[in-house]
């Protein structure tokens, strides 16, 4: 019974996210059934690297000062604004980020932030505490990641 | 376990096909004409959080404007700012936009907008672009249906009533023009008394590039100055010809309304555009020195230029054999409309009971057996019997526009009658009626005008609402009304007010529109010259009286927020960046005092509100679009001191 289970939750949340509105294509992939049918939902237990498309933990290695310096120009430019290393402006000061988060928390902050603060506990109580949202900035993986480089690379120094 | 997954698969996409609003299969199954309240409010019921079917675009008539609605729900979503300024979004306002609105008269911050029509390839809607006419100050403006955005308007010279437009053609190979009243062209002063002699009419061409979308005026035929009304493109075997209805063939310039009711045909122009492309090759045409000014939203910079233009190759028939013809057509005729297959052109005599179909294959026949009953001008006049297919004899009263199902099912709007008359295709047979309320002009059917229509749902657009809503004092809204048109009797649904005077809707799937919507600007192709890529380029320079703030804003500040050294007689441009890089995530800026409207800035684009303050102070501006928790503390301070003062300038953020 436990491995049917397994085999109908799958799409069942796939069902779930598409919904109804602009899922014509989804029809076809969906098996799931029009009975009414036990669905297992697991316990909600927070992940220690937040929600997003990060999922493991960040293998950091040596600094790497291109990839730093990459991310000095997007920080410049994208989070700027709302982000000081050293005091808190909007958002909180990232100086010493890496000591409270794991990589793979922030990069998934700063990629995933509108699930992030509705979802996951930590960023959930920030949100109530700054009050701002966390902006979208719709940066890709490798930028998140240049940026946790270049909050290290600032550490470092 | 295999099989189990295969037989849950085919059950999944059942109860998913019947589970979800507007999916088709849940159409009313009553056959009588009228339906319950309750059935019809389930066949429009679109939950909340899911899409409607179909997009729709009404004109807003004397607004100047479009408005987006979606099908069956009848929702407003937006209302797009085309030949009118908008205060509200900042459009024809700000300094990006303002130029959008430049004409050889100036600056117009108005037109009646008539009729939108989506752009085609191979006959079927495509979601690249919508089409509409400005018809007080001859124009044509394009909507890019990525962003809802007019990025586009040409001016039309040597024309007047600009209402037979755009009406393009099955791959947009053109948008066309033409003048629904006649002038002296060029124009000139003369007794209006010499009207036979003196006023002309012209049908344009105006070319559409297909990878950009880009308007030229390619090319104008003068024609005699009847009152070219509506018109409507060929398509399969009729595609390169447009046909354009005419009244006032009488040629009467006072008391028109009996005047030019005189005869008892007027006629359809056939223009074969094909033959004129070869004139114009040939180099058979005149070049007249005509200006007009056309205007163009950059993609990057989000300001409009302004070109004008001077010069226009003009046709003229008599010299052109070949390329234009007239259809006789009783009485008045308003629309002209091109049936889904091409062959049939209906024309609706606005002051006849009956319609009048003629055949492309007779028109031909009769073209090649050059079997004239006179000519006009050099424009061969083909008689009457040998190109009619057929007469609908409706009944109603006051035909005006007639929109096709592509299953050989014809709908025509009776103003007169108030109804809307179903016939049959080839038979010519009335099968079905529906009252309207009240005083049908137009109607639509999504994709309706194109080689392949959605056959679910027509819309009627409404003159007169007198009794049907709530009074607003003096001035009632106008209505639209929903049919569901796919079994044999056509069934009122909905009802709903409409945003101006809409004289035409055209819509289609939300698929060819939905996936495209553009949802944000990146910052790195943002080319505005006093735009800022970061709130570290934020600055204030000043040149002369001019001064440029360099500012930013993102959720909930600007930069710089605190403002010191502007004078009383400095003229103030506010440079606005949105830093945002996310969907839905528009800034506003306002300043007290300023003599213009509020400006609307999308993310990752620059806007920039112009202010000039008479009086020493110290004012407030701050961000108009609620954008978050803190969205009121997203404000700021410049202080104005007197002219001659030396308080330095100088702008911050954060340093108290």
């Amino acid at each position: 019974m436990k491995a049917l289970h397994t085999y109908l939750m799958i799409p069942a949340i796939a069902f779930s996210l598409i919904g109804c509105g602009g899922g014509e294509e989804a029809a076809t992939e969906s098996t799931t059934s029009a009975e009414p049918m036990e669905i297992y939902t697991p316990e909600p237990e927070a992940s220690p690297f937040g929600i997003g498309p990060v999922t493991a933990e960040v293998e950091l290695g040596e600094l790497d000062e291109a990839l730093a310096a990459e991310g000095e120009e997007v920080f410049t430019q994208l989070c700027t604004a709302c982000h000081k290393m050293d005091k808190r402006h909007v958002g909180p000061e990232l100086a010493g980020v890496l000591d409270r988060r794991n990589a793979a928390w922030v990069m998934n902050m700063i990629l995933n932030p509108d699930v992030m603060v509705k979802e996951d506990p930590v960023a959930k109580e920030l949100f109530a505490e700054y009050l701002s949202p966390m902006a979208n900035q719709n940066l890709t993986e490798h930028q998140a990641r240049a940026i946790v480089e270049y909050i290290r690379k600032y550490n470092a120094q | 376990m295999k099989t189990i997954g295969k037989i849950l698969s085919l059950a999944a996409v059942i109860a998913f096909l019947s589970s979800c609003g507007g999916g088709g299969e849940n159409q009313p199954q009553s056959n009588s004409g009228a339906l319950s309240s309750s059935s019809a409010a389930e066949a429009v019921y679109v939950a909340p959080g899911e899409h409607d079917e179909f997009y729709e675009f009404f004109s807003g008539g004397f607004s100047g404007q479009v408005s987006v609605v979606g099908l069956p729900s009848g929702r407003l979503f937006r209302r797009i700012p085309v030949f009118s300024v908008d205060a509200e979004k900042g459009y024809g306002f700000d300094e990006e936009t303002k130029d959008m609105l430049n004409t050889t008269h100036g600056h117009i911050p108005w037109d009646d907008s008539h009729h939108p029509k989506l752009s085609q390839t191979n006959g079927e809607i495509d979601g690249r672009w919508l089409f509409i006419n400005g018809n007080n100050t001859p124009r044509i403006a394009r909507i890019d249906l990525t962003t809802f955005e007019t990025v586009e308007i040409i001016e039309i010279p040597n024309s007047a009533g600009n209402h037979s437009s755009p009406y393009l053609t099955m791959n947009t190979e053109y948008v066309v023009a033409g003048t629904r009243f006649s002038v002296p062209i060029p124009q000139e002063d003369v007794p209006i008394s010499t009207y036979k002699e003196n006023f002309h009419g012209t049908l344009s061409f105006i070319s559409v590039d297909q990878e950009d979308g880009d308007m030229d005026l390619a090319f104008q035929i003068m024609v005699p100055g009847f009152d070219y009304d509506l018109a409507s493109s060929g398509k399969g075997p009729s595609h390169g010809w447009t046909f354009f209805t005419t009244y006032n063939t009488e040629k009467g310039s006072t008391m028109k309304e009996a005047t030019a009711s005189q005869n008892d045909k007027d006629f359809i122009a056939a223009v074969n555009w094909k033959k004129a492309e070869e004139y114009i090759a040939q180099g058979n045409f005149e070049e007249w020195d005509s200006e007009y000014v056309n205007n163009e939203m950059d993609h990057h910079s989000h300001i409009a230029t302004s070109t004008t233009k001077n010069k226009v190759k003009v046709l003229k028939a008599a010299d052109c054999p070949g390329m234009i013809y007239y259809l006789p057509t009783p009485k008045s005729p308003h629309g002209v409309d091109v049936n889904s297959t091409g062959e049939y052109i209906v024309g609706c005599g606005k002051l006849s009971a009956d319609l009048t179909v003629h055949s492309f294959a007779k028109m031909m026949d009769a073209i090649n057996a050059e079997s004239y009953e006179t000519v006009i001008d050099g424009i061969p006049v083909l008689k009457y019997d040998e190109v009619v297919a057929g007469v609908v004899k409706s009944g109603g009263l006051g035909p005006l526009h007639t929109e096709f199902d592509g299953d050989g099912n014809a709908y025509t709007s009776f103003f007169i009658s108030s109804e809307v008359v179903k016939w049959k295709v080839g038979t010519w047979e009335v099968v079905d009626r529906v009252p309207s309320y009240y005083s049908i002009g137009h109607l639509s059917i999504p994709g309706g005008g194109s080689m392949k229509p959605w056959r679910k749902y027509l819309i009627s657009m409404n003159k007169i609402t007198k009794d049907r809503y709530l009074p607003t004092g003096p001035e009632l809204a106008h209505s639209a009304q929903l049919y569901d048109i796919t079994g044999e009797k056509m069934k009122l649904l909905l009802d709903f007010p409409t945003d101006g005077e809409p004289h035409y809707a055209q819509g289609c799937a939300a698929e060819l529109i939905k996936p495209n919507t553009k949802k944000f600007f990146k910052l790195e192709d943002n080319t505005h010259p006093y735009g800022i890529m970061s709130e570290e380029e934020a600055r204030i320079e000043r040149d002369g009286n001019d001064v440029h703030i360099y500012m930013s804003s993102i959720r909930s500040h600007f930069a710089p927020d605190n403002i010191e050294g502007i004078k009383v007689g400095d003229r103030v441009y506010w440079h606005v960046t949105n830093l945002e890089q996310d969907w839905d995530t528009p800034h506003g800026f306002a300043v007290l005092g300023a003599n213009t409207s509020e400006t609307l800035i999308m993310p990752g684009a620059t806007k920039t509100l112009v202010w000039e303050p008479k009086e020493p102070g110290v004012v407030p501006f701050y961000c108009t679009d609620f954008c978050s928790a803190l969205h009121q503390e997203m404000q700021g301070y410049v202080r104005v001191s007197a002219a001659g003062s030396d308080v330095e300038l100088r702008g911050w953020l954060g340093e108290e």
